[in-house]
């Protein structure tokens, strides 16, 4: 019984120093939102204002205003990107996986260095590559230049996804007659459903957020959602209620992803090597 | 394998080089040049200290999640958050409504403290960016640590402590040898990102006052797109990819060890 009331109390002790660290780091997300739900005098004010009466007043104003365009340049780089990486990573992961083509292993250990490469380092060539081709300020520079970075971590997460079915399914289906598009579509597809998840989760993630190619490639006609908060970069406490506002519309997308795909979310971001 | 390896590596390393023909030209002129020497060394330090802060926070919070305390699941949810959020977006919040020395709510917090007007981001710019990247990695860690956790068999724990373990040792001897491959995983996937540091210094100091907070990317950033010196911006490149190289060989050896224990399992 004694044992009983200390083990209770313990376990209400590390609680509360969970939910404070926790609350320590979940705050600033948490003061985001409040300040975007204030008005601007009410957001900038010293000392802080704790209780107001919430209003949308900054939400519209941002979406009335010219962050469309932006928001849209993001989903259309981020989307489409993922989609080619999907596309053009499950064929290169079966490759890999169930039917290893000749030189298979060196194939990968290929792949995976590419993701190591620093943007820093591929920026300049890319950059008049991308002048050349008159694709700066487009947005399909951007399409393709995430798709590059996200394919090999695509590749590579899909073929231990694919590793995981068993052999045997294959021969069987094999023997049942089944042809190749059959085969990908009725027996890996279905299969490999978390691993499709949790790819485009990681590869939504690192798109949607990027802003190292998207600042140097774009001014204004294919900018994307981060480029659009660089214009608050000077406020002086006038508009802390707009960019609050801004701030929270623009992460939003990936915070609902990630938190309704925690599992694959773990997965994705170490490669595949923790379940 | 290794050897193959290395040799990808080699061809990348190569590749910003082959666009120019004068490129020993760009080395010596960065050996003689002091800015990329600070930059190396902002970049080394940003990566040390963010990755062993937000390591052992990381740990505390998973070993926190991990034990028997209320609503886990939604501590999680809520700890991830600050890794999800755009980092561009982050650090905006950080600097404008939580720092600023007139209208944040940090110096407010502080005044009692006698830290009312502290200008933390142009006085302290290293320490702040340092907090904003420690505050996106630490739940990075966490969600890896705290997987690593719980994969061990709970029964390990339970038997030291019946064997008069006291939980100091069980942590010395049990949890940390076993959590050490996701930690070390943890550890070097995030400074391959860390290393890479770009949004936050762009947003909260510009890579100032002066070159204080300038790392590689930024100062490749400065040095293409402000000086329009590509050749040298090129061999920038290339020091970022043998910085990075030299993690990079780390990191993928780990994975494999990882990937081997999960086999075993």
């Amino acid at each position: 019984m004694k044992e009983a009331t200390t083990s209770l109390r313990s376990k209400l002790t590390w609680s509360i120093v969970g939910w404070l660290i926790v609350f320590v780091f979940f705050f600033p997300v948490l003061w985001m939102w409040l300040e975007a739900f204030k008005t601007e005098p009410q957001a900038a004010s010293t000392p802080p204002t704790i209780f107001f009466a919430p209003t949308l007043e900054e939400f519209q104003e941002v979406l009335s205003g010219d962050f469309p365009p932006f928001f849209i340049n993001s989903a259309i780089a981020s989307v489409v990107s993922t989609f080619l990486v999907l596309a053009l990573g499950l064929p290169a992961a079966y490759a890999l996986a169930i039917r290893p083509v000749k030189r298979a292993q060196d194939a990968l250990f290929f792949f995976i260095s590419t993701r190591f490469l620093p943007f820093a380092a591929s920026l300049v060539p890319l950059y008049l590559l991308a002048r050349d081709l008159q694709l700066l300020d487009n947005i399909l520079a951007l399409i393709l230049i995430y798709t590059t970075i996200n394919l090999p971590l695509g590749v590579w997460l899909l073929r231990s996804f694919l590793l995981e079915i068993p052999h045997d399914l294959f021969e069987a289906a094999r023997v049942d007659g089944a042809g190749f598009r059959h085969e990908i579509l009725q027996i890996v597809v279905p299969l490999i459903a978390p691993g499709l998840a949790a790819t485009s989760l990681i590869c939504l993630i690192f798109s949607w957020n990027e802003f190292f190619y998207a600042v140097n490639f774009t001014s204004s006609v294919a900018a994307t959602a981060p480029i659009f908060l660089v214009s608050f970069i000077s406020g002086r406490g006038l508009f802390y209620a707009k960019l609050a506002a801004a701030a929270t519309l623009a992460s939003l997308p990936v915070l609902l992803a990630g938190w309704i795909a925690q599992k694959q979310l773990i997965r994705g971001l170490t490669m595949g090597a923790v379940k | 394998m290794l050897t193959v390896y290395y040799s990808f590596f080699e061809w990348n390393l190569l590749k910003p080089g082959s666009f120019k023909f004068a490129w020993l030209e760009n080395y010596a002129a960065l050996i003689t040049n002091s800015s990329i020497r600070v930059a190396i060394w902002n970049t080394v330090l940003l990566t040390l200290c963010v990755i062993g802060i937000s390591v052992v926070l990381g740990l505390a919070v998973a070993m926190l999640l991990n034990s028997d305390v209320f609503g886990k699941g939604f501590m999680r949810t809520l700890m991830i958050a600050p890794f999800l959020i755009m980092p561009t977006a982050g650090a905006l919040v950080w600097k404008d409504t939580l720092l600023n020395p007139l209208f944040g709510l940090l110096p407010y917090l502080l005044t009692p403290f006698g830290l009312s007007r502290v200008d933390w981001v142009n006085q302290f710019p290293m320490v702040t960016v340092v907090a904003v990247e420690v505050w996106r990695w630490t739940p990075f860690m966490m969600l890896i640590i705290l997987a690593g956790l719980q994969s061990q068999n709970p029964e390990v724990l339970e038997a030291a402590r019946v064997d008069g373990a006291s939980a100091f040792q069980a942590f010395r001897r049990i949890t940390l040898p076993l959590a050490r491959p996701f930690i070390e995983l943890g550890a070097l996937l995030g400074s391959l990102f860390v290393v890479q540091t770009y949004d936050s210094i762009f947003m909260l100091t510009y890579g100032g006052p002066g070159e204080d907070t300038t790392n590689i990317p930024f100062l490749l950033y400065l040095v293409a797109f402000q000086g329009y010196n590509i050749g040298q911006a090129s061999a920038i490149g290339v020091v970022a990819v043998i910085m990075t190289t030299i993690v990079a060989t780390f990191a993928l050896r780990t994975l494999f060890s990882i990937f081997q224990i999960e086999a075993r399992r």
